[in-house]
């Protein structure tokens, strides 16, 4: 029988078999951040721990930093200042690669790492961050650990891993135009509820994936952990190598091409088997938009606020009821037109030089609407200076939109900066959950071109509706 | 890591689906770079009225008398789901709590609890919503046992239901013992496969690779 990637991949990772499908598996690469890197690193230096392979574990700053230009270590985080300078302190004595401020490789994790070269088709990639499912996108299979599990990668290189069942979901079908990866996967946890994917390694294939330039790929894995999935990736093709290619950590010359010849590998034979196929048809997809506070609460932007009277399950009607409650909905209210007071263009979900271009293509000559607060924050400090060449900068600012440093910013709310209580929020990055982006803010998670829309209009908006100026 | 054998306690019923660990853990509780500190704002935003104060709000299920003294939470399907943050677990055994029953667990929160003496019981949800509604009939003296010897949990009616646990986590969990020391005892096989990996990938290796 045929091999599935995921088996390709855990074979060749294998250093022993546990038994009773759990493996001890190689990590290649371990990637830290301030808010939950800098415990490990301590706690690992108390046990009179080293790392392993510092040459292969990398550390970013981006949690906890301000955004605003001109930054320093200081920040709006209550004791934040400590969380920087602690795991400045703890990268220096382990010896990792440090991409602290100021560096221009800064950014969010999981913007930085494809970025960089770092992650790459086919690596074990392991970070104390959930959304390291991204990283499916290039063909990493790489997975989001806790703070204890980073420990054992750094001292060990490796770590213990029960095998998941696998799943393989096919999008099929052809985008129309202003409908975009996004969309494709707030449809598939809203179809198959945020808890679809859980127990499951996935593999996201199909026309309408093949199709997707690289960028897209990794927003559509980064929402694999919010469908519950352990991760998620895609199959490295042509358009990966191409974008891997003098990347700086990359390899190059015939290193790269020995490189390539083996990624050409790692594909699904026509005749694997998956535990659960799942299908979604994208040629009639809408631009989708979150009405409640899980992702699986996603709708059409042409649809309604659904009323949880006809949800038949228990347990999800009274999530739904909670939900609406919290975000001050009632059922039946079109989606489009609810007034918003804030729109917000970043996180690692969405905040990548392609973002940032297709919604400056529907702001440019125009303007954010009167009493909606708009800000921009690019995902890494090099897409803030491939956009700034671009011009891009100008085109946010000159619609109203803030322009900001590279950061994780106001995707969550960590007792600093956050939009205000009660605020409507239609926001590009991957979470609504209950106060994720400040005390009970109400955020719609949607593309960055349904947040530029919406921000015109000062309401949730189709951006279907708007001719692009690109 | 403290052990976990067999745990007779009051269970708290905390039946959401979705339960999140921005919910168990809000980030702005996080507040210091460590594994402690973080009981009190376990919860925060369902357990105070306000955001930031501590004015408790009674109808929480842990501030009401009997359970503020529970062990053993019950809770809805995809418990734990969301970010990868520890300190909710951290959290959640600074404040007592030793098991977690529910239909489904978040997969980093999972493994995060038995890394940290959590015993993640997995049940089927009627049995779940079952043992709820006997507890609540009175919580300190209708109690719940799980016996991870036994891979068993007994109802207070002393009814018995199986659950199931990867056999490595059972260990770590029934033994105490500490993963990274486990996996060094393997330092060989790892040194081995390292020098086979690298004739393989070489470019995985980036000792060599000078930096531009
Ligand atoms: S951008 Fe948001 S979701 Fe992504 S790593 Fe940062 S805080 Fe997490």
């Amino acid at each position: 029988m045929g091999r599935t990637i995921i088996d390709k991949l855990w074979a060749e990772h294998q250093v022993a078999d546990l038994g009773d499908g759990t493996s001890l598996l190689y990590i290649d690469r371990v990637f830290l951040h301030e808010r939950t890197g800098s415990v490990a690193l301590k706690e690992l230096a108390a046990a009179h721990r080293r790392v392993r392979n510092p040459e292969q574990v990398f550390c970013t700053m981006d949690h906890i930093v301000d955004t605003f230009p001109g930054r320093g270590d200081a920040t709006r985080v209550p004791g934040g200042t400590a969380f920087i300078t602690e795991t400045r302190a703890a990268a220096r004595a382990a010896g990792i690669n440090l991409f602290d401020l100021g560096d221009d490789r800064q950014g969010i994790v999981h913007v930085v790492s494809p970025e960089q070269g770092i992650a790459l088709p086919g690596v074990t990639l392991v970070c104390p961050d959930s959304h390291t499912c991204t990283l499916g996108g290039i063909g990493a299979l790489a997975w989001g650990i806790g703070t204890t599990e980073a420990e054992h990668a750094l001292a060990t290189k490796t770590l213990v891993v029960r095998r998941p069942q696998s799943m393989r979901v096919r999008f099929e079908g052809t985008l129309a135009p202003g409908v975009t990866a996004k969309d494709m996967i707030l449809k598939l946890i809203a179809t198959h509820t945020a808890a679809g994917g859980v127990g499951y390694v996935i593999e996201f294939a199909g026309a309408a994936v093949r199709s997707l330039p690289v960028e897209a790929r990794l927003t559509l894995c980064n929402m694999g952990v919010e469908f519950g999935a352990w991760t998620v990736i895609i199959a490295p093709d042509e358009a990966v190598f191409d974008y891997v290619r003098g990347r700086p950590y990359a390899p190059q010359g015939a290193a790269l091409d020995q490189a390539i010849a083996h990624w050409r590998t790692l594909a699904s034979d026509a005749d694997a088997r998956f535990d659960r196929e799942l299908l979604v048809d994208c040629d009639t997809l809408a631009p989708q938009v979150t009405w409640g506070t899980s992702p699986q609460h996603a709708a059409g932007i042409d649809g309604i606020v659904p009323d949880p009277a006809t949800e038949s399950d228990a347990g999800r009607r009274q999530s739904m009821q909670r939900a609406l409650a919290y975000m001050a909905l009632t059922p039946g209210t079109p989606l489009a037109g609810l007034p918003i007071q804030a729109a917000f263009i970043g996180s690692c979900t969405n905040s990548r030089l392609s973002d940032l271009r297709a919604a400056a293509a529907l702001l440019r000559g125009r303007q954010v609407a009167p009493g909606v607060r708009a800000i921009c924050v690019p995902g890494s400090t090099q897409v803030r200076l491939a956009a700034e060449r671009e011009g891009l900068h100008e085109v946010f600012l000159a619609a109203g939109f803030e322009w900001r440093e590279a950061g994780c910013s106001m995707c969550f709310f960590a007792g600093g900066e956050s939009f205000g209580l009660e605020e409507r929020v239609v926001s590009s990055t991957n979470r609504n959950f209950e106060n994720r982006q400040g005390p009970r803010t109400r955020t719609h998670l949607a593309s960055p071109v349904t947040v530029a829309a919406s921000a015109i209009a000062g309401r949730l908006a189709d951006p279907r509706t708007l001719a692009s100026r690109g | 890591m403290e052990k976990f054998t067999t745990l007779t306690a009051i269970a708290a019923p905390l039946l959401r689906i979705n339960v999140d660990t921005d919910a168990i853990i809000p980030s702005r509780e996080m507040k210091t770079v460590s594994k402690t500190g973080l009981a009190d704002g376990l919860f925060a935003g369902w357990r105070y009225r306000t955001l930031g104060s501590r004015d408790e709000d009674p109808g929480f299920v842990l501030n009401q008398e009997p359970y503020r003294r529970a062990r053993i939470l019950l809770s809805g399907a995809n418990f734990g789901c969301g970010s990868s943050r520890e300190h909710a677990v951290w959290a959640l055994a600074e404040w007592g709590i030793r098991a977690i029953v529910a239909p489904s667990f978040g997969a980093i929160f999972q493994g995060n609890c038995v890394r940290n003496g959590i015993l993640p019981v997995v049940l089927a949800e009627d049995v779940v919503a079952d043992l709820a509604h006997q507890v609540s009939a009175d919580p300190a003296a209708r109690l719940v046992t799980v016996d991870l010897g036994a891979c068993r949990l007994t109802a207070p009616d002393g009814g018995t239901h199986a659950f199931a646990i990867a056999p490595a986590d059972r260990e770590m969990l029934l033994e105490g013992l500490d993963a990274i020391a486990l996996t060094m005892k393997r330092d060989d096989e790892i040194l081995a496969f390292q020098a086979r990996d690298h004739l393989r990938r070489p470019w995985i290796y980036l000792g060599e690779v000078v930096r531009k």
